[in-house]
């Protein structure tokens, strides 16, 4: 049955009758990133406002595939288990050409992680995980209606305009984050450029709730016969709610595709029957774009509003997730005066870096799926074919290369020793540890993991000695018998070694802290 | 390794008339999309992205 929008109560702000004294930190947008960086700062002890023009949860067929990194920044958020619990999870990818499978992938063939390697959940139950968790936060303070119209800097801080149903009031803070999306009204308001290429093509996404028994499984088809020519996608997702995506090409008329009469029997072509109720349509175009800088004084970028990507390879919503691990301990420190601003330089660099990955592979994943004339599809149809003639051209099929955290170009302390899955740069593998996992004993604050030696004393960081299970010994020290893992708060590995004294390890903790 | 740029192929010759023969009654379009299959079947086989990055300059070059 549909999913029920309740609105969310609008509450005459206090601003309008007094002026609020100083805020540390405005959240403009109150989706999935706004509401995760409210809950991420909240979690480092750091008070927010989060405003939304809108009062209910988002409307229709949005982002559906979290990754296993984003489900473990929504567990340190308190919701990761309940959208585990509602969501559809899966690994396995199927690719088919025509009428055969072509390529298949398993984004997580091994074992030992709390978290699985996607779920399928969509963005208004996030949304409402999240705004049950907001509304239970002393530290939060969601205002529903409240839309900010005008931004002004100065030296120390921010001031936002915000409208009202009872009229406009002023909104100052030290910092603003604007998690307004894709059409980011901030973004406007500071004029800045968002460059990137439009894709020319279209896609129908339909929603339907049938019920079905499809595995739990992503299937991708080039050319299949319910579809000639062109490209297919299923997505299963809770409440018996399949998503499909079908490719249209650029010359369609999309509101003429969004009528009813025309999906319907495009979508009984895709299943085989009539047996489905029609929950949501619409026609979307690709872009892949970003701002030159996420970081504009006192103003942060974080989520759509920052970058843009085509969704083959779900790098949305994960990367907007990312944005708020990656900001969230930093901008407490910096507030807190526990680190100065270059602190948010790191920020800004590093997600730069995944923001250009993913616009990296959503680019290639869309030039494959539309290859432009002349060698593009001269050449996508050469690995078409010979996908099903030969193994190694299996792999080159993309329909998709799903989302991974990256791995940032950290210069730091490391040890060609130690396994490299677990370089400076990466997120610390999980691992079983004790009755849980080494993911939760991690926490949200700076660690020393020392493993098969005493812990060198260094003032400001929390040390963790586990007793290594094999799972965690293969991932940390491999064929070494002592390692040093410097974590950071948002769980990259900062820097590692086998041994070392406390000074080194004093410095590398600075290092952190200053963002270098 | 660099790119070979001297003769590698055994009775080149031989090899040649067979390249022909294999393309032998097929359009221009079934050409063209049996050479790009062959691209991609020797570049796997070769394998090493520096020798395939010099293959593609010397291609391309005297293009515009």
């Amino acid at each position: 049955m549909p999913y029920e929008y309740r609105p969310y109560p609008y509450l005459r702000p206090a601003g309008l009758d007094a002026p609020e004294s100083r805020h540390k930190v405005v959240i403009v947008g109150a989706g999935p990133i706004g509401l995760a960086m409210a809950l991420e700062l909240a979690n480092h002890g750091v008070p927010s406002v989060v405003v939304d023009d809108n009062d209910v949860v988002s409307v229709g067929s949005r982002a559906i595939c979290w990754s296993k990194r984003s489900l473990e920044v929504l567990d340190r958020l308190g919701v990761g288990e309940a959208c585990v619990e509602k969501g559809v999870t899966w690994k396995v990818g199927r690719t088919f050409h025509r009428d055969r499978e072509v390529f298949s992938f398993d984004l997580l063939p091994e074992d030992g992680h709390k978290m699985p390697a996607f779920v399928n959940l969509q963005q208004y139950y996030l949304e409402e995980y999240l705004i049950e968790r907001a509304l239970r936060s002393p530290l939060v303070d969601l205002r529903f209606r409240n839309e900010v119209v005008a931004v002004r800097q100065q030296p120390d801080h921010v001031v936002a305009e915000v409208s009202t149903p009872d009229g406009v009031y002023r909104l100052e803070a030290e910092y603003l984050i604007a998690c307004d999306g894709a059409r980011s009204g901030v973004r406007g308001m500071l004029g800045l450029e968002f460059d990137g290429e439009l894709f020319e093509e279209r896609f129908l996404i339909a929603d339907i709730e049938m019920e079905a028994d499809f595995p739990s499984e992503r299937w991708f088809w080039f050319e299949p016969e319910f579809h000639p020519g062109q490209s297919a996608l299923l997505h299963k997702q809770p409440d018996n709610i399949y998503r499909i995506d079908l490719q249209l090409g650029w010359d369609t008329d999309p509101e003429a595709e969004r009528q009813p009469e025309r999906v319907i029997p495009r979508i009984e072509k895709v299943v085989g029957h009539g047996d489905f109720r029609l929950d949501w349509v619409s026609v979307y175009t690709f872009q892949c774009r970003r701002l030159a800088r996420f970081v504009h004084d006192r103003v942060i970028f974080v989520g759509d509003s920052a970058h843009v990507v085509s969704p083959f390879g779900a790098r949305g919503g994960n990367a907007g997730l990312q944005d708020v691990d990656a900001l969230g301990w930093r901008l407490a420190a910096v507030l807190q005066g526990r680190a100065p601003r270059s602190a948010l330089a790191a920020f800004d660099r590093e997600r730069v870096f995944g923001a250009d990955e993913n616009i990296l592979n959503s680019t290639r994943s869309t030039r494959f799926l539309t290859p432009s004339d002349g060698a593009g599809r001269l050449f996508r149809d050469a690995v078409l074919r010979l996908a099903g003639k030969v193994e190694f051209a299996r792999p080159m099929v993309n329909s998709g290369r799903l989302s991974r955290p990256c791995v940032y170009p950290l210069v730091a302390p490391d040890d060609p020793a130690l396994p490299v899955g677990a370089c400076p740069g990466t997120v610390a593998p999980d691992a079983p540890l004790g009755r849980g996992w080494l993911s939760e004993a991690l926490g949200g604050g700076l660690v020393l993991m020392v493993l098969g030696q005493p812990a060198p004393a260094v003032a400001g960081v929390r040390v963790l000695t586990p007793e290594p299970g094999d799972v965690l010994a293969r991932r940390y020290l491999g064929e070494a018998r002592r390692a040093v893992y410097l974590i950071r708060p948002d769980q990259v590995v900062a820097a590692r070694w086998t041994e070392v004294d406390a000074d080194a390890v004093a410095i590398a903790v600075e290092a952190v802290w200053e963002g270098r | 390794m660099p790119l070979i740029r001297s003769l590698n192929i055994p009775d080149v010759d031989g090899f040649y008339a067979e390249l022909l023969a294999a393309h032998q009654g097929l359009s221009d379009v079934e050409t063209h999309a049996m050479n790009a299959e062959l691209v991609l079947i020797l570049a796997n086989h070769i394998g090493d992205r520096a020798v395939l990055s010099e293959a593609l300059a010397l291609a391309r070059d005297g293009k515009k």
